[in-house]
């Protein structure tokens, strides 16, 4: 208990993904929201690989963190400019209102 | 070593009160407030485990660019955000039994791991020798260095994606035309010496 190892960010990493999902299932409407949980979840993704790199002495885990880091970004970017051009031609956000490929 | 502890402990327990906060709030504003906070933690205990630069990218990243974005996309679109609520007591029995068990399924698998003598790919240096960043330099330039350009790569699409998406040709505009007007005729170009004081209509009436 005393001392911090690798199951301590584990088990933060592992709760932190599960918030994610919860997230997903309870604002199913609201695409931002769900945007963030996915956010959420690679934040956790990246609190496992950073804990793996630092308690196997092994660089690797945090250059792979890096790279999730980036994508992460982009989809996020990519996402909210696909979640404004969907307001502009339909003028809601609610999942259930996506059911078309063409807008 | 208790401060480490006691450390981890507060950005852990921040973290997740923090990350609740974001998937249950009534104002999406506050959630992105709250998602920031999170990033801010986190960034917290990869400071606490050697990871320096990537709690400098984390902050940077996330909550200058990401969370920024976020916000503008949430204040920008004019959404009625109560309507889109309706449905969140139905769906919190269900997404609470499905969140339980799979933190309870991914604690227990967790709990029993113990780390094996794996080879290290990239042997993290004594701290005493190399900064974090300069080790992470020195590896994502040399061995992952494809990976990196990749990544860039990945940015770069996206950045042009995210453009094409939102860029919309607006009509009724008067802008410029370059062309054109490169193209005029010498011929249409009247030069006319104004006699001081006598106003820009010239000689011509």
């Amino acid at each position: 208990m005393m001392t911090i190892g690798i199951q301590h960010y584990l088990t933060l990493s592992a709760i932190l993904f599960t918030i994610g999902i919860f997230g997903i299932f309870l604002n199913r409407k609201n695409v931002i929201i769900i945007l963030m949980s996915v956010e959420l979840m690679l934040l956790s993704v990246n609190v496992n690989l950073v804990a793996f790199s630092h308690f196997l002495g092994d660089l690797t885990g945090q250059v792979f963190a890096m790279l999730v880091l980036t994508v992460a970004a982009a989809e996020a970017a990519i996402g909210l400019a696909i979640l404004v051009v969907f307001f502009r031609t339909r003028g809601s956000i609610a999942v259930e209102d996506v059911n078309m490929m063409k807008g | 070593m208790i401060v480490e502890t006691i450390a981890f402990y507060v950005f852990a327990a921040v973290a997740v009160v923090s990350a609740l906060l974001v998937v249950g709030n009534r104002n999406p504003v506050y959630s992105v407030l709250f998602l920031i906070l999170t990033f801010f933690n986190v960034a917290g205990l990869f400071v606490l485990i050697g990871a320096e630069f990537l709690a400098m990218m984390l902050v940077i990243v996330y909550v200058g660019a990401v969370a920024v974005l976020f916000l503008f996309v949430v204040m920008m679109l004019d959404i009625n955000f109560v309507e889109l609520r309706q449905g969140f007591v139905r769906y919190l029995p269900i997404g609470a039994v499905v969140g339980v068990i799979l933190a309870a399924e991914l604690i227990f698998v967790v709990g029993s791991t113990a780390l094996g003598t794996a080879t290290p790919a990239a042997p993290t240096p004594a701290i005493a020798q190399v900064t974090n960043t300069e080790a992470l330099g020195n590896i994502m330039y040399t061995q992952y260095f494809y990976l990196f350009q990749v990544s860039g790569l990945i940015l770069l699409v996206a950045m042009m994606g995210a453009i094409v998406l939102t860029h919309r040709e607006r009509v009724g505009v008067r802008r410029q035309r370059i062309a054109d007007q490169v193209d005029r005729n010498r011929s249409s170009v009247q030069l006319t010496k104004v006699k001081t004081g006598d106003g820009a209509s010239g000689g011509v009436k």
